[in-house]
């Protein structure tokens, strides 16, 4: 029984790390950037749903609201900060990612207050929960590891049968070659931001009901855990990232259940430095095929 | 069909391509030989827009194409088939050339596709395998067929030959040969200069970044000073 429920546990939590590590990994892949600004854009979806919410908007306008202003900031820090930054060395795309991070968190500071509010989940989705048998699974849990699996359903199925998901590929593989088949790279790259940050606004949803204290750094260690999850999976590679998810979720889940909650955080980097000493590539990850 | 003016490119300090102009004529096959070095990727990748002129002016099919984006470039019908392949070893074959069809409308790709299967019989047989897994020769192949999806008025061949056993090298040039039949122009860079003069009209000889020589590849395969650097005496 505790079993079963310590399971949806694991997988709610691993639903929300699968959804964020996503983006990662994806804009990883597309331009080998590691977009330290990425669980910061989950804090700002996070005020997003809060204020939409409290000013009695219906659910799923504040959810749609949340989902594209992250996918809008997503994209306006991607022409304003990285798309300069095309040709430069790829530390100053790091240093830049890692600079915008700080920018969001001082904003929000700015403009928020570094004080913690209370996330009204209630607003969001329907309390209470069913029976399975004698355990009792709540609703939110339900819905969230519903939401994330359609969510990569479609993502999956947008990278490999759509034109615009071939085209990202193809970038992901080799810029110059796909601008040579009349790709335009850089909004395929912007593309890609956007996607990854649609499922970031979706992420920044269910964390928030999850965890519900708003303050201005809540997105650096979700950011974290979910680089975690993507390295874990195979940075670049998207069944990697959510397979990472679902196992940092279920891991933090276990290690808590155990009774060892304040090793959380200790154990997940633990894991994931034990995971790069057997397989550096990560557990999906491939190695890049030479050419013959 | 395609001009090229005054064409000076620098890579940081370095100066690769040294003031040159050559043309292209509609219907032709032109060579551009040259040592390893020479400049004659530089001066493809220039065309297609992936590297930048300095100075003068691109001219293709009476448009100036010097300051236009590759990925506009292609869908003025100018493919470029990059040294080294450059295939998408990650995807399938098939997945190669529905690439290739980016610019060109879904509705007629399946029709374009069989053709190109109808061209090279390998790549049908292989259609589902991951690129990467196909043998230098095929990867060619691969290369070319993309290319083709785009419905190129002109193909840039970038040493098509490279790696590949004499056996194949020959059914390459046969390929060349055959699209320039169906009305194809070609500009073809190569180090297998023998190959090269073959087939094509006119050539033009590239060291360290200058055009040194000019001529029908009649006369080049006679030059003493070419059959010397290029034609092994
Ligand atoms: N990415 C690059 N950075 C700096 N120099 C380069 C680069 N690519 C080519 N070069 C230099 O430009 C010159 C021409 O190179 P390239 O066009 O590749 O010659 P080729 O195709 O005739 O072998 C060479 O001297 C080469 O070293
Ligand atoms: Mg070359």
């Amino acid at each position: 029984m505790l079993f079963v429920s310590q399971l949806i546990n694991g997988l709610q939590l691993g639903s929300i790390y699968a959804l964020v590590a996503l983006g990662y990994s994806m804009v990883y892949g597309i331009i080998k950037l590691l977009n330290f600004a990425h669980g910061d854009i989950i804090m700002v979806g996070g005020y997003i749903a809060l204020f939409t919410l409290t000013f009695g908007q219906h659910p799923l306008i504040a959810a749609a609201l949340t989902v594209a202003g992250c996918t809008v900031l997503a994209i306006v820090i991607e022409k304003l900060a990285y798309t300069p930054l095309r040709f430069a060395p790829r530390l100053s795309l790091l240093i830049t990612a890692i600079g915008v991070s700080i920018l969001l968190q001082n904003l929000a500071q700015y403009f928020f207050s570094a004080t913690g509010r209370s996330f009204p989940g209630h607003l969001l989705l329907p309390q209470g929960g069913i029976a399975l048998g004698s355990v009792q699974v709540a609703y939110t849990s339900i819905i969230t590891i519903l939401t994330s699996l359609i969510s990569m359903v479609i993502l999956t199925i947008l990278v490999r049968r759509t034109r615009l998901g071939k085209a990202m590929r193809a970038v992901s593989e080799d810029q110059d070659a796909a601008r040579l088949m009349g790709i335009n790279v850089n909004s395929v790259i912007t593309f890609t931001f956007a996607v990854g940050a649609a499922l970031a606004g979706i992420g920044a949803l269910m964390y928030s009901v999850r965890y519900p204290l708003m303050f201005p750094t809540m997105g650096a260690m979700l950011g974290l855990k979910a680089f975690v999850a993507a390295v874990f999976g195979g940075i670049g590679s998207i069944p990697g990232a959510m397979l990472g998810g679902y196992a940092i979720g279920m891991l933090e889940v276990l290690v808590t259940a155990v009774g060892l909650s304040g090793w959380v955080d200790g154990v997940v980097f633990m894991v994931l430095i034990c995971v790069l000493m057997v397989r550096p590539t990560g557990i999906m990850g491939r190695s890049i095929m030479e050419k013959v | 069909m395609l001009s090229v003016t005054n064409m000076n490119v620098y890579y940081g300090n370095i100066y690769a391509i040294k003031d040159i102009s050559f043309d292209v004529a509609e219907g032709e096959v032109v060579t551009l030989i040259g040592a390893n070095g020479a400049g004659k990727s530089t001066i493809l990748k220039t065309i297609s827009g992936l590297l930048r002129s300095k100075t003068g002016s691109i001219m293709f099919s009476g448009e100036d194409i010097s300051h236009t984006a590759s990925h506009s470039i292609v869908t003025r019908g100018l493919a470029h088939v990059p040294e080294g392949r450059r295939i998408f070893l990650q995807m399938s074959v098939r997945e190669n050339l529905e690439i290739g069809n980016y610019t060109q409308p879904g509705s007629t790709m399946n029709e374009r596709i069989e053709q190109v299967y109808e061209r090279f019989p390998r790549l049908k047989e292989r259609r589902k395998q991951f690129a990467g897994t196909l043998s230098g020769g095929e990867q060619q192949m691969l290369a070319i067929g993309r290319a083709l999806m785009s419905r190129p008025k002109l193909l840039m061949l970038d040493e098509p030959s490279m790696g590949l056993a004499p056996l194949l090298v020959e059914q390459i040039f046969g390929i060349i040969r055959e699209l320039n039949s169906s009305g194809v122009t070609i500009l073809l860079v190569e180090q297998n200069a023998h190959m090269a003069l073959s087939v094509a009209k006119r050539g033009y000889v590239l060291e360290t970044g200058r055009l040194v020589t000019s001529a029908s590849a009649a006369e080049l395969l006679q030059d003493d000073s070419v059959r010397k650097a290029y034609l092994g005496g």
